[in-house]
Formats: structure tokens, C-alpha cells, sequence
């Protein structure tokens, strides 16, 4: 009868369980790479026309803001020799929310910008109009190495998202972590954006001195 | 001293019953994360360190390219070279290549396909530029510069 049966027999026996999942644990852990799809993203300029010629650029100087790198990795950042890529994202902020002649479509931008923002322009003559205006233009060798290409492209790139994320109120990982993929997110997205684009100019690298 | 030998047998045994159900949930956390490489790698990859990363919304609109030193220095020599899908390629055949992928995708995505750079660290502008021409050649202007997140020293 199975009412005589003995309770402490009628589990299954599951040492052998741990072993068996240990072995398949090992196996994923050795096969495993985790996926890293993350990068920094950069829009490529459409190709030239050849039967056309290059668009003039009337831009001022005060509107560009020039970083070069040379084969020996050194950088010069508006005329001024350094080292290191340190501080240039505060540098582009600077820049970008410079203000000197903000029109009639900028002086709105200008006014809605939060505090901490505003206390960033300086209105200096030298610097940029105002954000539609403000291009960094970064010029390389074609010896420059790459991690230090993308080393001052990260830290322009951070210079923007500083500015975006503090609009609308966020932290610049979480501003950056933002996908768009649902209504909320993407307009969060874009309330940061607006008005200020993310005008980052590569220029074609030179062969001399590389 | 004698107070060792008193102790009881029974409760000597650590409970394992548990043990499974936790070996098992590592298990599945790397199952699911796991992605088996289908494709062998020929160039260096040292990918290099950068703070703002994104991620992308949609895996299926990139493509990888990678750009190193290749590994078989013998056969392929030490310049930095090319590699996507399974082969070297030159950089004449970057633009056959990205309308072949961009073909695979459906055709409302063809717009946004989007080329994963995975240079080594190692390499110079010189190739990464020669790249970037052939994509704008290509009409494939977006573009991910793979790389790792790295830790902000302020």
C-alpha cells in the first residue's frame, strides 16, 4: 500500500544535479563573449558630387572651433598647444553656449535654458554667434593613432551630451542611455537636442609629417 | 578538549539541496547571454577605451568591420588590414561589400544601416580614414566606433 511507503525515500535523488549543471555552467562560461555592441556613434558626410565643386564655407572663424591632432599625438586646441584631451568637453560646452550675437531665433533658446547653462555663456566676441552657428571641426594626421582620435571625439561628444543632459534635467549616463524607443523617451530626447545641433565637422586627414 | 567529540554527527552535513538551483540560475544568465562567435576573427582587436557610449536600438542594421594588424603576420604581412564577414578585403571592395549587407536588410532599413568599426587601438588615422571614404562612397554614413566603456577620472 502506498501509505506504508517510508516519506524519507520518496525524493529523487538530485546530487548529481549540481554536477551536471556545473558542466554546462563551465561550458557557457568558456564560450561566452559578452555582446558589446556599444560604440560611438558618428554621421559620415554625404560623398562630393565630382561634378561639383566643394561647397564654400563662409563660416567665421569664431564660429569653428578647431582641434588638430598630429602624428605625434599632440593636439592643438584653438591655436594653443597640449598634451592631453583632458577638459576639452568643458572647453566645447563653453563654446557651444557662447552666445555672443544671439539673434531672434536664439535668444529664445538662450531663455530657456536653465541657469546652471546660462551661467556657461560668457559672451565673449571671439567665440561662437550661438549654437546653430558653433561647428568643432577636429583634423587629424594620417599617422595620429585612433585611440587618440576617438579620445578627443569622446570628449567633444561629452562636451554636447553635458548640455543635452542638463536641459532636460538628467544625468549625462542616463541622458546618453535614452534609445527613443517609446514616445516619452523620445521626447526627452529631443527636448534636449532642439535648437542645439550636434555639429561635429571631421575633416579629411593630411599626409605630411606622418 | 573532550568537548570536540561531543558534537553531533547529523548536523555536521551543509544543506546542498539548494546548490542546483543556484548552479542553474548562472547557467541560464550566461545562455542567455552568450552569443557564439560564428566567425573567426583574423586582426588584432584591441578595442579602445572612450566614456560616451550608446547603445543601438536595432542589433540587425549593424554590420562589423574590423580594422588591425592582422594575426597571421606571415601570411598577411603587418600592415593594418581590413576584415569583414569571414576575409581580408581591400578597401576598393568596402563599397561591393556594404551593398551586399545592405541587401540582406529589409527594405524600409536600408537607409539606416549602420557599420560597426571595430579598430584595434593600435592602428593609425591613415587606414581608418581610407575606410570611412569608402563608406561615404558606399552611402553608409553611420557609423559606431566600437569600443569599451572606460571609467571618468574627475
Amino acid at each position: 500500500m502506498a501509505r506504508k511507503k517510508n516519506r524519507m525515500s520518496q525524493e529523487v535523488n538530485a546530487g548529481s544535479m549540481a554536477d551536471i549543471a556545473f558542466l554546462l555552467l563551465i561550458f557557457f562560461l568558456v564560450t561566452t563573449t559578452i555582446a558589446s555592441d556599444k560604440g560611438i556613434l558618428n554621421i559620415l558626410p554625404p560623398k562630393l558630387d565630382p561634378n561639383q565643386p566643394p561647397p564654400e564655407i563662409d563660416k567665421n572663424e569664431r564660429n569653428i572651433f578647431t582641434i588638430l591632432i598630429n602624428a605625434n599625438d599632440d593636439l592643438l586646441v584653438e591655436g594653443d598647444y597640449r598634451e592631453s584631451a583632458d577638459g576639452l568637453d568643458q572647453e566645447v560646452k563653453e563654446f557651444v553656449l557662447n552666445f555672443a550675437i544671439p539673434d531672434e531665433e536664439t535668444l529664445p533658446l538662450y531663455n530657456s535654458l536653465p541657469a546652471s547653462l546660462k551661467a556657461v555663456a560668457r559672451r565673449d566676441p571671439e567665440s561662437s554667434d550661438n549654437p546653430k552657428e558653433a561647428v568643432v571641426s577636429i583634423k587629424t594626421n594620417r599617422g595620429t593613432s585612433y585611440d587618440k582620435y576617438l579620445e578627443v571625439f569622446d570628449m567633444v561628444k561629452k562636451g554636447y551630451f553635458d548640455i543635452y543632459a542638463e536641459r532636460v534635467g538628467l544625468d549625462t549616463d542616463e541622458y546618453r542611455a535614452l534609445t527613443g524607443k517609446d514616445d516619452a523617451e523620445k521626447a526627452l530626447q529631443d527636448r534636449g537636442k532642439e535648437g542645439i545641433p550636434m555639429a561635429i565637422s571631421i575633416a579629411e586627414p593630411d599626409k605630411i609629417g606622418s | 578538549m573532550g568537548k570536540f567529540g561531543k558534537k553531533n554527527k547529523v548536523s555536521e552535513n551543509i544543506p546542498t539541496s539548494a546548490l542546483p538551483d543556484i548552479i542553474f540560475m548562472l547557467l541560464f544568465f550566461f545562455m542567455v547571454t552568450t552569443v557564439l562567435r560564428d566567425q573567426e576573427i583574423l586582426v588584432e582587436q584591441k578595442l579602445p577605451q572612450a566614456t560616451q557610449l550608446q547603445k543601438l536600438q536595432k542589433k540587425s542594421l549593424i554590420s562589423y568591420i574590423f580594422i588591425g594588424k592582422p594575426k597571421n603576420t606571415a601570411l598577411y604581412g603587418t600592415e593594418p588590414r581590413v576584415q569583414a564577414n569571414d576575409a581580408l578585403l581591400n578597401t576598393a571592395d568596402i563599397v561591393q561589400w556594404v551593398n551586399r549587407e545592405r541587401d540582406a536588410l529589409a527594405e524600409a532599413d536600408r537607409g539606416l544601416i549602420t557599420i560597426s568599426m571595430k579598430a584595434d587601438r593600435d592602428v593609425k588615422m591613415g587606414p581608418i580614414s581610407d575606410v570611412q571614404t569608402e563608406l561615404r562612397e558606399a552611402d553608409a554614413r553611420r557609423v559606431l566606433y566600437a569600443s569599451v566603456g572606460k571609467v571618468l577620472n574627475n
